[in-house]
């Protein structure tokens, strides 16, 4: 981890995005957006990173982010996701109860796109799908959870997989007809919120959890309705976890406690016995710790799940140089990682696996 | 009471007819709200059309400025950071540190003025320029105060060093001498510029006396008249002595020589070697500490403490600290010459060269705006252990007073609240209380943010506020048909009761429409059923039916047995209960042992019981009806199930 360039914005950041860049090209990732939240203002803002090839002699600004432009945003950004897009649809979500007669909006939490689809979720418990052509929404599933869901993931095109505060996991097929899951999955134990869902770019079945106690879990959904290891990771609510799009084996976690760990489990040996050695990170080896295991088939093994505690460790490196307010977001593509803090900073790095 | 320290200002609040009409006003935690009454100040209530609007004032415009607002999140981080190295500061390492801290908050000051300064010129109107610009010199006051307070406080500079920091401490702050000289130099003739003698000058009054001879060489080799003039100033000027950091002179030593080389001066100047050329002349009468030339380089000077400076430059090298008010008094006489009053920055700057914190610190509060810059000065120098623990009026010491005001404008703003958890985290007295009161009126638009705000609780043990803030989140859930997040609420406050309102809920909606809502919720409670006993029942209510449903009869039957007699069903729900053993007593196979039978007679006569018996007319009576034909049936197929069982528990196991 060498070069991090944080940068002070004067709005407590909520999301951070990179810009997509067209598959099979070889360029880095050079745009990203942020949302910002709490401001009695919002923005929806697009920043460019700095020039590579260009040296600068004192070295100093040399990478720092600069503000291309921003929109104003009603109400705090809650999600981002890019695609291009005419249309607003205001009041998707909303509460409709004996104490508000009348629809009273709800914040919606989160927002995945698959183009031209995007689904959204809600405090309403209310999940919504769109077609970026269409008006109105092309299918709503009302009362979909009773409590808050807070975030969606797609699972294969016509499945979603959504997380709520009570500690489940439930899958959603489009194709059906009716308001019902098709699978719900559940932590053992307490039934603590869960915040953030990501699924493993090329193994579809495997997915990362993040929870309001900080456990990164790791499930695997065609077996079982229990997560297959609980990893304890940070110590406050695990706002955003992320499989790295291009290197699965590395997974990214940010967190209220104002940390961002980087979790290693590739298996290339060289890498690890030297990092002792270097100074100024700091990283421990944590093994899994295992809650259910079913049968596995050892051919399609993901590092993610495999079970001989001894074997694979798992490689923690912190990447911020010091604790800050909380990291609410992270993004990652290629070798640049971004994220935003609630202490009104911007990191950017460009050089994840140096 | 105290007298003030200056007249109030007067700000008019537009649209109100002051003269007119009467205003009420009534304070917030740091702001006034303010509006029209419909009281007339003199005559009688004339129904004339006031102004319909409320009005919030505050004072403290800074904290909603952009630029500042980074200034507030940096400095933040270093002073979290302090507070957490407190520990570890100890010996010879702790000054150095501190110092290095003190850079730390000048360096984000510098920042904030270079871009308030771009944002200066960029502006679009004049208004707004002059606003920057404005608030620019402020920043740039606060720096120049934080400097020589560093210098005097914290790095506690002793005579000879102490001369070597306000050096670098003016020129910091002079900052058109660089541009000036780069002009000179880049032109095609330097010596015959215009401003050239003036920047030899300036360069002199800074002491940058390399940089002056060779200014001067450049003259000498224009004018050949004056080159060995030039020749003997700049030899003055190398051989001036100073003490240069890391030299293992004592400071006799280099009095000794100073005097010596002063003397030397005098002679040059006596014997009148530059008497043909006024400029180099008075450049000597400069370096000899001559007050009246120093005094006619007024303009170049610009303000008193580069005058104060210079003097002791060239006068007293090797000034002591204590001794430094007697020349600073004077200098500011002299300088201002009668002419003009001090501003409220000479003040500050002379309580300070008086080693006088507290007036520094008074003055400071009332010259400013907003507590930012009081309270981390204050801080840092209560962590030099330079501040007494004066305590004030009510109670606490001034540090933690500064910090508590700094603080409670944070927390006025609507998102840089986060910010002031930290600094009453490090009050002691008042911090938490403070905090607490605080924290429970942040306005909680989204779960996210309420999530934040409860992490803060717990992280600080404040268990009534978690209680308090979780349970407006689950009235609102429950107000919004959101069960599960209601009862998401009140396992995190594991609060007990209201986990009890949502069960009740949650039955009522049963009773009302026969079946469940929210499956998902009630059939995966996990160990949260035992929160309450009303959700313990809910639970194994639903798992009643599931067995049911399953037709696992004699589970469901013993399960329903144990809900009646656990005394954990409620009351108005045993009828219910009684209704649903009906189907199981019906049933072909005998289900309900005798002993069951027995419990579930005594359970039902407890009912019946219980019950007032009242005659009322109309639909009351209707509703009696209803009920007593439920008892009659279920005593009935009580009745027969406990005849079957007799039977079928007395006779030899047959079938």
């Amino acid at each position: 981890m060498e070069e991090i360039y944080a940068k002070f914005v004067s709005q407590k950041i909520s999301k951070t995005r990179w810009r997509p860049v067209p598959p099979g090209s070889l360029q880095t990732a050079e745009t990203f957006a942020t949302g910002s939240w709490d401001n009695e203002e919002n923005y929806v803002s697009l920043w460019s990173i700095g020039d590579f090839g260009n040296v600068d002699s004192d070295g100093g600004f040399e990478g720092e982010h600069q503000l291309l432009c921003d929109i104003k945003h009603h109400g705090d950004v809650m999600d981002l996701q890019t695609l291009s897009v005419s249309q607003q649809w205001t009041t998707a979500h909303y509460h409709t109860g004996p104490g508000s007669p009348s629809r009273s909006s709800a914040p919606c939490t989160g927002v995945v796109c698959d183009n031209p689809e995007i689904v959204t979720v809600g405090e309403d418990g209310r999940i919504n799908l769109f077609r970026a052509d269409h008006k109105e929404a092309v299918r709503t599933i009302d009362n979909a959870d009773s409590s808050t869901l807070h975030a969606v993931t797609f699972l294969r095109t016509p499945e979603i997989l959504t997380v709520n505060s009570i500690g489940q996991l439930k899958i959603w097929d489009f194709r059906k007809q009716g308001n019902e899951p098709s699978q719900i999955l559940s932590l053992t134990g307490d039934r603590v919120p869960l915040h953030c869902v990501d699924r493993h770019p090329n193994q579809q079945h495997v997915v990362a959890t993040g929870g309001q106690d900080g456990m990164l879990s790791i499930w695997d959904v065609r077996q079982g309705t229990m997560p297959v290891s609980l990893l304890k990771a940070h110590e406050a609510e695990m706002w955003e976890v992320h499989f790295h799009p291009s290197n699965p084996d590395h997974l990214f976690t940010c967190s209220e406690d104002g940390s961002l760990w980087h979790w290693d489990a590739s298996t290339d040996a060289p890498e690890k016995s030297s990092l002792f050695n270097q100074g100024g990170r700091s990283s421990t080896f944590l093994s899994h710790s295992i809650s259910n295991q079913a049968n596995v088939h050892q051919s399609l093994i993901s590092s993610w799940l495999s079970t001989d505690p001894a074997k694979d460790r798992i490689e923690i490196t912190s990447l911020l140089p010091s604790r800050t307010l909380s990291v609410n977001s992270l993004d990652v593509l290629g070798p640049c990682l971004v994220c935003g803090t609630d202490a009104e900073a911007i990191y950017v790095t460009r050089q994840l696996f140096s | 009471m105290e007298e003030l320290d200056g007249e109030p200002t007067v700000t008019l609040i537009p649209g109100v007819n002051s003269k007119k009409k009467q205003m009420c006003f009534d304070w917030g935690p740091g702001e006034m709200l303010v509006c029209e009454t419909s009281f007339n100040k003199k005559e009688k209530s004339e129904t004339v059309p006031g102004c319909p609007f409320i009005y919030i004032i505050r004072k403290d415009i800074d904290v909603y400025s952009q630029i500042l607002r980074k200034l507030f999140n940096e400095s933040h981080g270093i002073f979290v950071g302090l507070q957490r190295i407190e520990e570890e500061l100890t010996g010879k390492s702790r000054k150095a540190q501190l110092v290095r801290v003190s850079k730390n908050y000048r360096s984000v000051i510098r920042a904030c003025m270079e871009e308030m300064h771009q944002a200066a010129i960029a502006a679009k109107d004049p208004a707004s320029g002059r606003q920057f610009s404005s608030q620019v010199s402020i920043l740039s006051a606060m720096e120049l105060i934080w400097n020589l307070c560093e210098i005097l406080f914290i790095e506690v500079a002793p005579a000879g060093p102490l001369l070597l920091h306000l050096l670098d401490w003016v020129r910091l702050h002079v900052c058109e001498v660089d541009s000036l000289l780069a002009d000179v130099l880049g032109s095609e003739n330097p010596s015959k510029h215009e401003s050239f003698w003036n920047l030899v000058t300036i360069l002199v009054l800074q002491g940058r006396l390399d940089e002056a001879r060779q200014m001067l060489s450049k003259e000498a080799d224009v004018s050949p008249t004056s080159a060995g003039m030039c020749r003997i100033l700049g030899d003055l000027m190398r051989t001036m002595p100073v003490l240069s950091p890391g030299n293992t002179q004592t400071l006799t030593e280099l009095e000794l020589k100073w005097q010596h080389w002063h003397e030397e001066c005098e002679r040059h100047l006596q014997d009148g070697t530059f008497a043909s050329s006024p400029r180099l002349e008075s450049l000597c009468k400069i370096m000899l500490g001559d007050e009246a030339a120093l005094l006619e380089q007024k303009e170049l000077l610009n303000n008193w403490y580069h005058f104060l400076v210079t003097r002791l430059l060239y006068s007293h090298p090797t000034v002591k600290p204590i001794d430094l008010h007697f020349y600073a008094q004077s200098s500011l006489d002299l300088f201002l010459g009668g002419e003009s009053s001090p501003e409220p920055l000479d003040n500050i700057l002379m309580a300070a060269f008086e080693f006088d914190i507290h007036q520094v610190i008074k003055e400071c509060s009332i010259a400013l705006s907003n507590w930012w810059f009081v309270a981390h000065l204050t801080d840092l120098l209560d962590h030099c252990k330079l501040l007494q623990s004066h305590n004030l009026y009510f109670g606490s010491n001034m540090r933690e007073f500064l910090l508590l005001e700094y603080a409670s404008g944070l927390f006025a703003h609507h998102s840089l609240w986060q910010l002031g958890v930290d600094y009453f985290d490090y009050c002691p007295e008042l911090g938490r209380v403070s905090l607490e009161l605080h924290i429970e009126r942040i306005p909680l638009s989204t779960e996210q943010k309420a999530l934040k705000v409860l992490r803060i609780c717990e992280q600080r043990q404040m268990t009534e506020q978690v209680r308090s803030i979780c349970k407006i989140l689950a009235m609102k859930a429950v107000r919004n048909n959101r069960l599960g997040s209601a009862l998401s609420w009140s396992i995190r406050a594991k609060d007990a009761a209201f986990a009890t309102l949502v069960s009740d809920r949650f039955l009522r909606d049963y009773c009302e429409r026969g079946c469940f809502s929210d499956l998902d919720l009630i059939d995966n409670l996990g160990p949260a059923m035992m929160l309450s006993d009303r959700l313990t029942f809910l639970g194994k209510y639903r798992e009643f039916h599931r067995f049911y449903g399953e037709k696992r009869f004699f589970d469901a039957a013993s399960l329903l047995l144990s809900l009646m007699t656990s005394q954990i069903a409620p009351r108005c729900f045993w009828v219910t209960l009684l209704t649903d053993a009906l189907p199981l007593l019906e049933q072909k196979q005998v289900i309900f042992t005798t002993e069951q039978t027995y419990e579930l007679m005594r359970c039902l006569e407890d009912l019946a019981s219980g019950r007032p018996v009242r005659g009322e007319p109309g639909a009351q009576r209707l509703q009696e009806d209803i009920e007593n034909t439920k008892l009659e049936m279920l005593r009935l197929a009580l009745a027969r199930n406990l005849a079957r069982a007799i039977i079928k528990e007395g006779s030899l196991e047959g079938s």
